[in-house]
């Protein structure tokens, strides 16, 4: 298990290979649908700072609050690939290194992940209870009221944060070979 | 017999049933991944990530906290004795689900679809969706799942012939389709799945029929022998994949396959398959006047 301090830098981010597992601590930020889209439509300056050398995670959670505290219930991963229109100009944009989401992505993020030294990063998809328990604080929430709950960008104060790396910044995907394997079976079973 | 709803009492089992089914995955199916968990090859990704679903599983129970954030779209199958009144039955559904909701155990979930305004309550058109059927007991049954919109999502409907899968207007051409739909989902369903199969029926009505299928416990066997068959050797094929858990790869792709049909039209021949991730969240309850049952 490799230990990362969030922001990381691009050094740092380039050593990471395919199928690493690592733990992650620091600040995060969870951005889904209608945040990739604010992102990208509207350009807003007020989350440059926050989201350099960080990570964003593709996560709606369930929140409860308590004497005027954020506490994170459940905060399992979303599909990702929903952000493929969005992700790699995000990454850029805003100098991310990494995303964390479920089900991988594309080419065109693979594509940025090489090119501006970023990774994406698997965490267990509906392991939720125990993904909240690794977010140690809720320091804000951006766009709560427009975007609601699941989809707001909140930012995060993690602890030993497990993910694996299932697209590097080599061009490595888990999810392509896994799949040109499967492809190969199922064309075997159905006799095309 | 006559059954007298006792509004107060319904509306309270009710929320424990939506607490029970976010909170406590079935005993069938921790068992089903246990095993899992055994078959895998020892210190694979597969192995581990298939720890982590139990051990998440175990704290949601103990904490009383959603097992999966996306505690999805709710789905109530319910069952009336005659005489009672579905819109009472339906008012008080709606008002457990909100009650639920201000409680954390279930997201707010709920987005109009013209506007794009979250209802934050879990409540808006269709939503909480409830089917409704009639049975001869004195008591109301509810079948509930919360089937979150990854593993809906991936779930998909064929129009048979198939000439991309050679696949024909017979069980055969079925099969192909489950091995098509579940190698199209990879892990994005979260894997391992339980395949739900709706063979027939129009469009709407094959996808009631495969959704039905996930209330089905997973060590059961379907009545009709042909079936049987085919839900066995699809669940031994589809294991096959090597997609694996989360789709890292591994010898685990689904934990089920269940089949059900319907009368369908000559000139349609639709294969509904509905995929639930390995968070299957269901249970039921049967409420009686002196007795409330889960299951």
């Amino acid at each position: 298990m490799i230990k990362l301090q969030l922001p990381v830098t691009e050094q740092d981010i380039r050593k990471l290979k395919m199928g690493d597992e690592v733990s992650l601590t620091g600040i995060m930020v969870t951005g889904r649908d209608a945040a990739h889209a604010w992102m990208i439509e509207e350009n807003p300056d007020e989350i440059r700072d926050l989201l350099k050398g960080t990570v964003i995670y593709h996560c709606g959670p369930v929140v409860k609050k308590e004497d005027d505290e954020w506490i994170f219930v459940a905060a399992g991963p979303t599909t990702s690939i929903r952000e493929e229109p969005y992700q790699g100009d995000v990454l850029k944009t805003y100098g991310l290194r990494g995303v964390i989401g479920k089900g991988g992505m594309g080419e065109k993020t693979l594509a940025a992940l090489k090119d501006h030294g970023a990774v994406y990063l698997h965490a267990v998809g509906g392991a939720a209870t125990l993904l909240a328990k690794s977010v140690v604080k809720v320091h804000d929430v951006i766009k709560l009221e427009e975007f609601g709950v699941p989809e707001a960008m909140w930012v995060l104060e993690v602890k030993d944060f497990p993910v694996v790396v299932t697209m590097d910044s080599h061009g490595n995907s888990l999810h392509t070979k896994i799949k040109e394997k499967s492809n190969e079976m199922a064309n075997e079973l159905m006799g095309i | 017999m006559k059954f007298q709803l006792n509004e107060e009492k319904f509306r309270d089992a009710v929320v424990e049933l939506i607490r029970l089914t976010s909170t406590d995955l079935p005993e069938d199916v921790i068992e089903a991944m246990r095993q899992a968990q055994a078959n895998e090859e020892d210190g694979s990704p597969a192995q581990s990530v298939l720890g982590v679903m139990l051990q998440n599983a175990t704290m949601a129970k103990k904490d009383s906290t959603p097992v999966c954030q996306d505690t999805g779209t709710n789905i109530h199958y319910v069952t009336v004795p005659e005489g009672i009144s579905l819109r009472k039955v339906e008012n008080t559904i709606i008002e457990a689900t909100r009650i639920v909701t201000q409680r954390a155990i279930l997201r707010p979930n709920a987005v109009d679809s013209v506007s794009g305004k979250n209802s934050g309550d879990n409540t808006g058109v269709m939503s909480p969706y409830i089917h409704f059927e009639e049975w001869d007991q004195p008591a109301i049954k509810i079948q509930l799942a919360l089937k979150g919109g990854g593993s809906e999502n991936v779930s998909a409907q064929y129009k048979l012939p198939d000439s991309r899968l050679k696949a024909g207007r017979n069980l055969e051409g079925v099969y192909k389709c489950v091995v098509d739909a579940v190698n199209q989902a990879q892990g994005l369903g979260c894997a391992p799945g339980v395949i739900g199969i709706g063979i027939g029926g129009d469009r709407a009505i094959g996808m009631i029929i495969a959704k039905k299928q996930l209330f089905r416990k997973l060590m059961d066997t379907n009545p009709n022998p042909e079936l049987a068959r085919m839900e066995e050797r699809l669940y031994t094929d589809l294991n096959k994949l090597g997609i694996g858990p989360m789709g890292f790869g591994g010898k685990t792709t689904v934990l089920g396959v269940k089949i059900g049909s319907a009368h369908r039209l000559p000139a349609s021949f639709f294969v509904s398959i509905a995929y639930m991730c390995w968070a299957d969240r269901r249970h039921t309850m049967v409420f009686s006047e002196k007795e409330v049952i889960y299951d």
